[in-house]
């Protein structure tokens, strides 16, 4: 009987993971940079747009998107958002494979995470090296 | 006597209120991105802080021109939908709808100019 008084708003229910004290992972590390590479990447890709259209448009409006671009700042986006978008290609292709029922093993996923992480590294430093 | 199936009174239940045809889209659009992203990657990075004749005349010819215009289509309707999952994650009700809409408008103005640009360059 002592149960009658316990209604749903009484019971002491357990919290959920607090963000404060969640032991990161490999896992959920991972996937929330997939989820953050994934939308940042949009500053890039809008900078880039700009870019073409100022080509497209007179020699005075390219002078002024070329001097964005190649600046420090230009730089510091092109470059955050090459390895942003080589670690969501990695990630993406992870999912890929795990939508298959492959890798989902808690050692498997944490090599793959680190795969993605490494990985966008050094195809970010490739890629740079490539199209100096 | 019931007449919904289990299936009928589930669907639409969760979060996003929908089912799997949008994590469907995504996976065949990051399909035919995985194949395009290391090829545009090189051709926008090697024109990148080149002078204007030289950026004119890479995106004038057809394979840079073509590539270019399936990375914007595609790609920024796969940014749209993900854009969408995150937003339907971390907000709810009027503010949603209102992200939601401009994470679209968004990615498609920026494919829209995209494509003006390079049209007004190849053509």
């Amino acid at each position: 009987m002592a149960d009658a008084k316990r209604t749903p708003q009484t019971i002491n229910r357990p919290l959920s993971p607090h963000l404060q004290i969640y032991r990161p992972q490999m896992t959920s590390i991972s996937s929330i940079l997939t989820r953050i590479t994934g939308n940042g990447v949009i500053v890039a890709v809008a900078l880039a747009v700009w870019w073409l259209l100022a080509a497209a448009t007179s020699d005075n409006y390219f002078a002024v998107a070329n001097a964005v671009v190649t600046s420090w700042f230009g730089d510091l986006v092109f470059t955050a958002a090459l390895w942003a978008i080589w670690y969501h290609f990695l990630a993406g292709l992870r999912h890929l494979y795990y939508d298959q029922g492959h890798g989902l093993e808690i050692a498997t996923a944490e090599k793959l995470g680190w795969a993605c992480i490494i990985g966008s590294v050094v195809l970010t430093v490739i890629t740079i090296l490539l199209v100096q | 006597m019931r007449y919904l199936t289990a299936r009928k009174r589930a669907e639409g239940r969760g979060a996003a209120h929908h089912g799997a045809e949008h994590h469907w889209a995504m996976t065949v659009s990051s399909v035919g991105l995985a194949f395009l992203l290391p090829v545009w990657l090189y051709i926008f990075g090697s024109t990148l802080g080149a002078p204007r004749e030289v950026v004119l005349d890479t995106f004038a010819r057809p394979f840079p021109a073509i590539v270019t215009a399936l990375i914007l289509v595609v790609g920024m309707r796969h940014f749209a939908m993900g854009a969408t999952t995150m937003l339907e994650d971390y907000s709810k009700g009027t503010t949603r709808k209102v992200l939601v809409i401009a994470a679209g408008a968004l990615a498609t103005v920026i494919a829209a100019t995209g494509l003006f640009a390079l049209a007004r360059i190849a053509l």
